[in-house]
């Protein structure tokens, strides 16, 4: 993990310096994406803090005058909102698991084995995500109610997995790779077997990275929209259901909605980002 | 305590032209200690690795004890191994990772505890059996993983470059410490390395390796004053091996080599041995200095060209003919660039090699 944050940080101090002389209009642009980025979802947060009256008002706020949770409870209090909560915690648990006990091995493999096709097969990963969910999703619609899957915490779980295992496999191999081989064959000849090295030596070394890996997995299912509206008809998720009722739901309903689907996603990749950058520079390399 | 039999054993790595170990055959005693010595991709770590278990022979066996070793994993082969990366375990306490090996066995807590403490004495770990390895230096890191080895009291002990990660002087000392500790713990031992210091210091017998083969095994001094060949006279000793290409002149059972010019009596393994040109082998402390006065039978003039005062002793860097040699002499010996020298090599040190292939004449 050191060597990967190492990397990161040298990286940061390299490019502005050969960059030096005309790095203004870099930070310029920076700037500008951020605000891009970052304004909306300030508005959204003020707007789901305020009172409903105040988001109903003209012209907006640029800051909170009144704070208060008016908002949030108010959609809270919405019909459907709390089980589709449910449902998306459920669904986002789900996939984590079956993720990360189905990518974590696959991510050792790709680090610890030297195989034929073994870079082709890195880039096969990457390639199922090239498919757009919309070609996948009808199909798999039409397989789970056949299947008895359909509308199901589980049906939409299993489709998650199969886009966040992508992430899942590439990420883990690069925190595999930072764990020393040697340390393994160590304990190889202090009495273990490969499997009994890998659960005592370089599991426990690699679960911080792991972890990172599995709550951006829990992100990705949070977020993901499409293959759960497609799937789901009484069981929605979170961002399901708020797609359904979005179009004839009032203001304070959007705000509050928008701002809890946003803010766990914020945390999560804030918390992640090294491990985010690490496994990107490992792929382009 | 157990012998060591490597039979005929090759190993080419997938992707790799050439063999790493191609068909070598060594014996190692019980309660010996073996250098594997050689420059770096000689096959030396490859041919430990098979040893251990880490690196599966595509030819050849290894028996440990009188046990053929050669299709069990490492864990079944009575091995303890010190690499050179140190490997402990960056999550365990000191403590833990020197009783990695017995919890993986099984033994009594208590068992475990006085053994652990033990190892940790013999090594001058005991204040840091509570930190982790992050919290150590490198030296107290290597320290670690020789007492995670000795603890398990294995039939072998195998290092891979032991002290090649540590800075010179920590190196030296721990060279010193380390003798000691095997000279009592009397385990069979392979040690591999590049540096010939450690190799002459440590050794009860030096395997000197080159290109995936063995070019001589033998006791440490034997190696440095008898070198089979060439390259193991130039890789062991600081200075390299002085080698002379000389030319042969024979009369009716003598015979002359001729140096810059000079002629130097030869033994009469040279007059039958045929070579119209021969190598002559001679260390830069077999050679005796004085300033030149007259030619002698036994001795060649040589112009000085460099003087390096190293407080010890003084190298001297000296030419002859277009041939370049070192020698070494004693601090006071007082000598200037461009002076002319008289060479007088010990004449029962010279070695003898043909220059076809560097091996070594037999006298």
């Amino acid at each position: 993990m050191a060597t990967s944050s190492a990397a990161v940080q040298g990286v940061a101090i390299a490019t502005p310096q050969r960059h030096a002389p005309n790095r203004w209009p870099l930070y310029v642009m920076a700037v500008v994406l951020t605000l891009f980025f970052i304004l909306p979802i300030y508005l959204i947060a003020i707007a789901a803090i305020s009172t409903p009256a105040e988001i109903s008002a003209f012209p907006k706020a640029l800051y909170p005058r009144q704070i208060s949770l008016d908002t949030l409870l108010f959609f809270l209090r919405f019909p459907g909102v709390v089980p589709s909560m449910i449902n998306s915690v459920a669904v986002a648990l789900l996939t984590l698991v079956l993720s990360t006990t189905i990518g974590a091995p696959a991510g050792y493999g790709l680090a610890r084995f030297v195989f034929r096709g073994r870079d082709a097969f890195k880039m096969l990963i990457l390639i199922t995500r090239a498919f757009p969910i919309a070609i996948l999703a009808v199909p798999l619609a039409v397989s789970f109610i056949n299947w008895n899957l359909y509308d199901t915490v589980l049906a939409v779980a299993l489709v998650h997995t199969t886009l966040a295992l992508p992430t899942t496999v590439l990420i883990t191999s690069s925190i595999f790779l930072a764990v020393p081989y040697d340390l393994e064959e160590a304990a190889w000849t202090l009495g273990c077997t490969p499997i009994g090295a890998f659960t005592r030596v370089a599991l426990p070394l690699a679960i911080p990275g792991i972890a990172a890996a599995s709550i951006f997995t829990f992100v990705l299912s949070w977020n993901e929209v499409f293959a759960a509206s497609i799937l789901t008809v009484q069981n929605r998720t979170l961002p399901a259901q708020m797609l359904s009722t979005l179009s004839n739901s009032p203001l304070p309903y959007r705000f509050a909605g928008g701002f809890v689907l946003i803010v766990p996603s914020l945390v999560f990749i804030f918390l992640i980002r090294r491990y985010l950058l690490s496994m990107w520079g490992r792929v382009v390399k | 305590m157990a012998e060591i039999l490597i039979e005929r054993i090759s190993k080419t790595y997938a992707g790799g032209k050439t063999p790493a170990v191609d068909d070598v055959s060594l014996t190692i005693r019980d309660r010996e200690f073996m250098v594997l010595l050689g420059p770096s991709g000689c096959g030396k770590t490859t041919l430990l690795r098979m040893v251990a278990g880490l690196e599966y022979p595509d030819a050849g066996r290894v028996l440990i004890g009188d046990h053929d070793v050669t299709d069990l994993p490492p864990r079944k082969r009575h091995i303890a191994m010190v690499f050179q990366s140190y490997a402990v375990f960056p999550h365990m306490t000191v403590l833990d990772n020197i009783g990695f090996g017995l919890k993986m066995q099984h033994r009594p807590p208590g068992e475990i505890k006085s053994r652990v403490e033990k190892a940790a004495g013999l090594l001058q770990l005991e204040p840091y059996l509570g930190r982790f390895p992050a919290q150590l230096s490198g030296g107290q890191r290597q320290r670690v993983a020789v007492a995670r080895a000795i603890v398990m009291e294995p039939a072998v002990l195998l290092m891979d470059e032991p002290l090649s990660n540590l800075d010179a002087l920590l190196r030296l000392q721990f060279r010193a410490e380390l003798k000691k500790l095997v000279q009592e713990i009397q385990t069979t031992t392979i040690y591999v390395t590049h540096d010939q210091v450690e190799a002459l210091s440590l050794g009860d017998r030096i395997a000197v390796m080159r290109s995936g083969h063995i070019l001589q095994v033998d006791r440490p001094m034997t190696v440095y004053d008898h070198p089979a060949t060439e390259f193991v006279g130039s890789f062991i000793g600081n200075p390299p091996m002085n080698f002379l290409r000389v030319g042969v002149s024979r009369g009716d059972g003598f015979a002359r080599v001729a140096i810059g010019g000079q002629n130097l009596q030869a033994p009469p393994a040279i007059a039958n041995s045929g070579d119209s040109d021969v190598l002559m082998g001679i260390r830069a402390e077999y050679i005796q200095a004085s300033h030149a006065n007259g030619p002698t039978p036994d001795g060649f003039e040589a112009d000085a060209l460099v003087v390096e005062p190293l407080g010890s002793h003084l190298l001297i860097t000296a030419s002859v003919g277009d041939q370049l040699l070192k020698v070494v002499t004693r601090a006071d010996f007082d000598v200037q660039p461009g002076q002319r020298l008289h060479l007088q090599p010990e004449i029962d040190k010279i070695r003898w090699l043909r220059t076809s292939d560097g091996m070594v004449i037999g006298v």
